[in-house]
């Protein structure tokens, strides 16, 4: 469905993407995770043609993508920060959107709209909202047209628990519907019951993209938090992050002795 | 195309300072007009405070607006929408509410009190520099990565064609003084449209005669109708040249 080939992208003397090669189908739900600054929104943004790799190609759904803005009516975007302009109205906003993308009234997938009450505070600005409640309104946003493909970057930051639930819960049904769902997330125990797939990243490399029944059978481990740990200190990794993550594992491991 | 822009306007129209701008303009314009009483005095007083405050304006807040909007303009670019149209439905928005705030500020009271040729052309310069500057600022954010720097280069090519300018072609006119400089500084003044703005009004407001032999000189190109031609040309090309450029590095931009 999505086929990233060979990319690279330098900022500066930073490479953010060093030779991505990965084939996403229908039906997964892929994990992306790895330490801040490893590449992940920069390879989400790539896919969404608004950073241009200096080397590689992508492809969606067989065909390439060079600007051509029209594939993207098959994408449902959620940014890791949802700032919109401050006077417009929350009810403007799902509007515009719908008249920018010329969508039936029947087609439009107003779940999460009415999960989180969203039609409430229509008249609202969006100035006077909260960051949790942006973060509801660019979720409802994503899921709206009943997309084929749902990128989520960090979806759960900055929800409470219970919107979290909802989002989850929201994300499986559409995963039961058979489509493609790339989720970028720091909180691993968010992910567990979701991710069919994991792609590792580390300074713009993927160090695996695995089946997460794979990954669990190499490991013996079900947490995909300890999974990974398990991983990384396999390979001996260097990331703080992951040390972070082995010191709370094993903590807990212990705690539980 | 439309449909992006009329959000962006809704979006800016409530804004305070957009709604200040304009009241601004307005006190202004009709506290000139009831202290002389004189119609074109007051004009003439206006002129000098239009093109200092209408480009200042129009630059510093479109700079702002565009990186306000930085993460909602991203959000656009995950829509099938293409770039160019994003771009351009947000200039059309930010210039089409700076350009209503001149009206109601500036070309309404001129409307009211004193119409006629002279209005006339204060109206087409004060929107012609709001377009124009407006276009120069989205050119210049669109430049910079870095917020403070892109206001900074705004700010920056206000001075230069406010005063700086100015500044050069006073030197030039100097130094060369025993030459015949009347075509150059015909070809000069199209390079500023501030000044071009300015000649263009002066001419229409018969004391192009205190200017000696380059006023003359200045009557018999910009008076006629070649000279509104000529000067509709140079305008428009002041704004699209920038919105051009912009578009065009935009494209290419990594958001």
């Amino acid at each position: 469905m999505i086929r990233v080939e060979y990319v690279n992208k330098k900022f500066r003397k930073l490479q953010a993407l060093n030779n991505i090669l990965a084939d996403f189908w229908k039906g997964q739900v892929v994990s992306l995770i790895g330490p801040n600054g490893s590449g992940k929104t920069t390879l989400i943004k790539t896919i969404l043609g608004m950073v241009k790799p200096d080397s590689g190609k992508i492809y969606f759904n067989g065909e390439i993508i060079n600007g051509d803005p029209s594939y993207r009516k098959n994408i449902g975007y959620m940014p890791q920060i949802g700032r919109y302009p401050d006077n417009m109205k929350v009810g403007q906003l799902f509007e515009m959107l719908k008249s920018i993308r010329a969508v039936d009234e029947k087609d439009i997938d107003k779940d999460l709209v009415v999960k989180f009450n969203l039609e409430d505070i229509y008249d609202k600005s969006m100035r006077t909202l909260s960051g949790g409640t942006r973060q509801k309104v660019s979720a409802a946003l994503a899921f709206l047209f009943d997309p084929d493909v749902l990128i989520l970057d960090e979806p759960t930051a900055g929800l409470d628990p219970l919107s979290s639930e909802i989002l989850k819960e929201k994300i499986i049904k559409e995963k039961n519907k058979h489509k493609l769902i790339l989720i970028s997330s720091h909180i691993l125990s968010d992910l567990d019951d979701l991710t069919t797939h994991v792609m590792y990243l580390q300074e713009g490399k993927v160090e695996f993209f695995k089946d997460l029944s794979v990954l669990q059978n190499e490991t013996g481990e079900i947490k995909l938090g300890r999974a990974i740990a398990r991983i990384m200190k396999d390979q001996k990794a260097n990331a703080l992050w992951i040390d972070d993550v082995i010191s709370k594992t094993e903590r807990r491991l212990s705690e539980q002795k | 195309m439309l449909k992006l822009t009329k959000y962006v306007l809704y979006d800016i129209l409530r804004s305070k300072i957009i709604i200040g701008y304009a009241l601004f303009l307005l006190v202004i314009s009709v506290s000139m007009f009831q202290m002389e009483e004189n119609g074109s005095k007051a004009i003439l007083s206006l002129l000098n405070i239009m093109l200092i405050v209408v480009p200042i304006i129009s630059m510093i807040f479109s700079t702002i607006h565009y990186y306000n909007s930085y993460e909602f303009i991203e959000l656009m670019l995950s829509q099938p929408m293409s770039r160019t149209r994003i771009l351009l439905s947000e200039y059309v928005g930010v210039a089409g509410s700076l350009l209503a705030a001149f009206f109601v500020g500036i070309a309404i009271p001129i409307l009211i009190y004193s119409p006629g040729a002279t209005g006339m052309a204060m109206i087409f310069t004060g929107s012609s520099l709001t377009l124009v500057f407006s276009s120069l600022a989205f050119f210049a954010s669109v430049k910079s990565r870095d917020k403070a720097r892109g206001i900074g280069v705004a700010l920056l090519l206000w001075f230069y064609f406010a005063l700086i300018y100015d500044g050069f072609i006073l030197l030039i006119l100097f130094s060369f003084s025993d030459y015949p400089l009347e075509k150059l500084t015909v070809v000069l003044s199209s390079l500023n449209p501030i000044d071009l703005g300015r000649i263009f009004i002066m001419l229409k407001m018969d004391v192009s005669a205190l200017m000696g032999y380059t006023g003359a000189l200045y009557k018999d190109f910009f008076g006629g109708s070649m000279g509104m031609l000529y000067t509709t040309v140079v305008m428009f090309l002041w704004i699209a040249i920038p919105l051009r450029l912009a578009v065009s590095s935009f494209k290419r931009k990594d958001l």
